[in-house]
């Protein structure tokens, strides 16, 4: 094919491509800024005609007539990032170190506990929450930031060490022996080679692990019931239900929501697509 | 006298240390419920699980295998999920093609796919239910200013056009993520084999089902794996677009399952229920295993 036309083709394929992502990202924005009344209208006011930044202020800077959801929606935010910082700081320690021994140390049941491990990230969440549920309210644990940590783990931990075992196949067992032949045993090779040099593979891992907690909507959603421990996504859900009643400012808590993993994807663009290839999986 | 441990000895006892905490919480917080989960499916608990709880053996399954509600969900199930992936897998093959050939922009065009990736699921469902308003959204908006529709449709009130529209927005969150692994996938390919076979007189349409299809088998299983096991348990996305409604249309094995447990207090069926669920993910998970994980890699 003549190159212009190829390259004409090419732009007439694209453009659906691209207008099918952002518009709707783009409605959800403008919904966000738009005012309570040009919201309501019809026909539709696609360009808001008085701009707001209220809905933002609301959540982001409350004053004395912030209204309940903003603040809802303020300590949700909260919330989340506590429990997704918590659970990827877990989930990375503990995943790495049990990686690289499955990856790299001869022992017995090695290769039964790695796959063991891997299998347990395949159960749905739904199978677990029952006897998750019964332990919480006995342990008065339920409504608490806490038994979400936990629980994230479940999924977070086994995911951290399939991640992390991919990348420590990667590194060359001549660098350990080479580290050996100067002296330095298993742990000290660990720390001093092995874990500085995996700072990509812990910063993909990290950044998957926290991308999933962010996103995970089912356990708080069963085991969280106030503000206390709530996260943005079931203040977010809540809200649909009791539907119109402030569009605008449920949209702003979506964009908030939102606005934390598209910034760490988009920076971190380049450890997702492997990652995404090692079998990394948000949801 | 203290024996000096072998290499390997060390090795392994270095090893049981470093992996002994991942081991217990997995094995706390995961073995122990799952296994819980299957004791309890053998209960019956109308009443509340520590009220009352009569033994029924395999009763919470036969009953519900012989259940219609359960069939006409799995159904449902199956619908959602043959239709989402399939076309996700399709749509994604294609904008990875389309990448691919480098058109004006392609960077641009990668990056932005990572976009409605990110974007939690939660909010991604919120954005989809109002755009599907009845009464304000953009879809009816659109479709009346292009003179596609002359008034405002309910969408969401007709279970079969209800679990299309959701359906479109999974399509929305999904395609992205197949689309960046076959693109990454396409450009690993040796290029030589398709000019090769080009010299040889193949046409594009041989070339890409004789040589490129075949090459990107692997991606395309792993894909679809990853897909199909998480399309079968989908929950988020229905909880906030239609609630499971109207009258119960959209309501998926996840979905009948959260009804079950946490709205009729039906512990020993919901724990029946999402133990199937966890079978169906286990054979899942097995063929997942044995296509991602190549055990010679870690000799």
């Amino acid at each position: 094919m003549k190159r212009p036309l190829r390259t004409l083709l090419q732009v007439i394929l694209v453009i659906p491509v691209v207008l099918f992502i952002y518009l709707p990202v783009a409605w959800l924005i403008i919904s966000s800024i738009s005012t309570r009344s040009e919201l309501l209208s019809t026909p539709i006011h696609w360009i808001p005609q008085q701009p707001t930044f209220e809905n933002y202020i609301d959540i982001l800077a409350p004053g004395q007539g912030t209204s309940e959801v903003a603040k809802t929606f303020r300590i949700t935010l909260w919330n989340s990032l506590l429990v997704a910082s918590s659970v990827t700081f877990i989930a990375l320690t503990l995943g790495s170190l049990a990686s690289y021994a499955l990856i790299r140390l001869r022992f017995p049941f090695r290769q039964t506990m790695l796959i063991g491990i891997l299998g347990t990230r395949m159960i749905p969440e739904i199978s677990l929450v029952i006897p998750l549920y019964l332990f919480a309210t006995r342990f008065g644990l339920f409504n608490s930031p806490l038994i979400l940590i936990i629980t994230y783990l479940s999924f977070a931990l086994p995911f951290a060490i399939w991640l992390m075992a991919a990348f420590f196949n990667t590194i060359p067992v001549e660098l350990e022996d080479a580290a050996r032949i100067d002296g330095c045993n298993r742990i000290e090779t660990l720390f001093r080679i092995i874990l500085p040099i995996s700072a990509p593979g812990l910063v993909s891992t990290g950044l998957f692990v926290f991308l999933t907690a962010w996103d995970e909507f089912f356990f708080a959603l069963i085991l969280t019931s106030t503000v206390s421990a709530k996260t943005v996504p079931v203040a977010i859900a809540e809200f649909t239900g009791r539907y119109v009643v402030d569009v605008g400012g449920m949209m702003t808590g979506g964009v908030l929501a939102a606005i934390p993993p598209v910034i760490l994807s988009l920076i971190f663009q380049r450890y997702i697509v492997s990652g995404l290839t090692a079998g990394a999986v948000k949801g | 006298m203290q024996r000096k441990l072998s290499l390997n000895q060390q090795d392994a006892l270095i090893g049981f240390g470093l992996i002994l905490p991942s081991l217990l919480i997995i094995l706390g917080i995961s073995l122990q419920p799952i296994l819980s989960t299957l004791f309890l499916s053998f209960f019956e608990s109308s009443r509340g699980i520590n009220v009352e709880r009569i033994f029924v053996g395999l009763g919470n399954y036969t009953a519900l295998l012989s259940d219609p509600v359960f069939w006409v969900t799995i159904g449902r199930t199956m619908y959602f999920t043959l239709v989402s992936v399939g076309l996700e897998l399709v749509l994604g093959l294609a904008i990875a093609q389309l990448i691919h050939s480098h058109p004006p922009g392609w960077q641009f065009l990668r990056t932005s796919l990572i976009i409605p990736w990110a974007v939690p699921t939660i909010v991604n469902g919120t954005m989809w239910r109002w755009i599907y308003n009845a009464d304000y959204g953009a879809l009816n908006g659109l479709l009346v200013q292009l003179g596609i529709i002359d008034k405002y449709i309910p969408w969401l009130t007709k279970p079969d056009v209800a679990m299309n529209l959701v359906i479109l927005a999974d399509i929305w969150h999904s395609v992205p993520f197949i689309a960046l692994i076959l693109q990454a996938a396409l450009a690993t390919l040796p290029a030589d084999l398709e000019e090769a076979a080009a010299v040889d007189g193949a046409n594009a349409l041989q070339r890409f089902l004789l040589i490129r299809l075949p090459l990107l088998r692997p991606a395309i299983l792993v894909a679809l794996v990853i897909r199909t096991v998480e399309a079968f348990r989908v929950f988020d996305i229905i909880y906030v677009i239609t609630n499971g409604g109207p009258a119960f249309g959209t309501v998926t094995i996840s979905y009948l399952t959260y009804l079950e447990t946490f709205s009729f207090g039906n512990l020993g069926r919901g724990s029946a229920l999402s133990f199937l669920i966890s079978l169906f993910t286990l054979i899942m998970a097995f063929i997942y295993i044995r296509v991602l994980y190549r055990p010679e890699e870690t000799q």
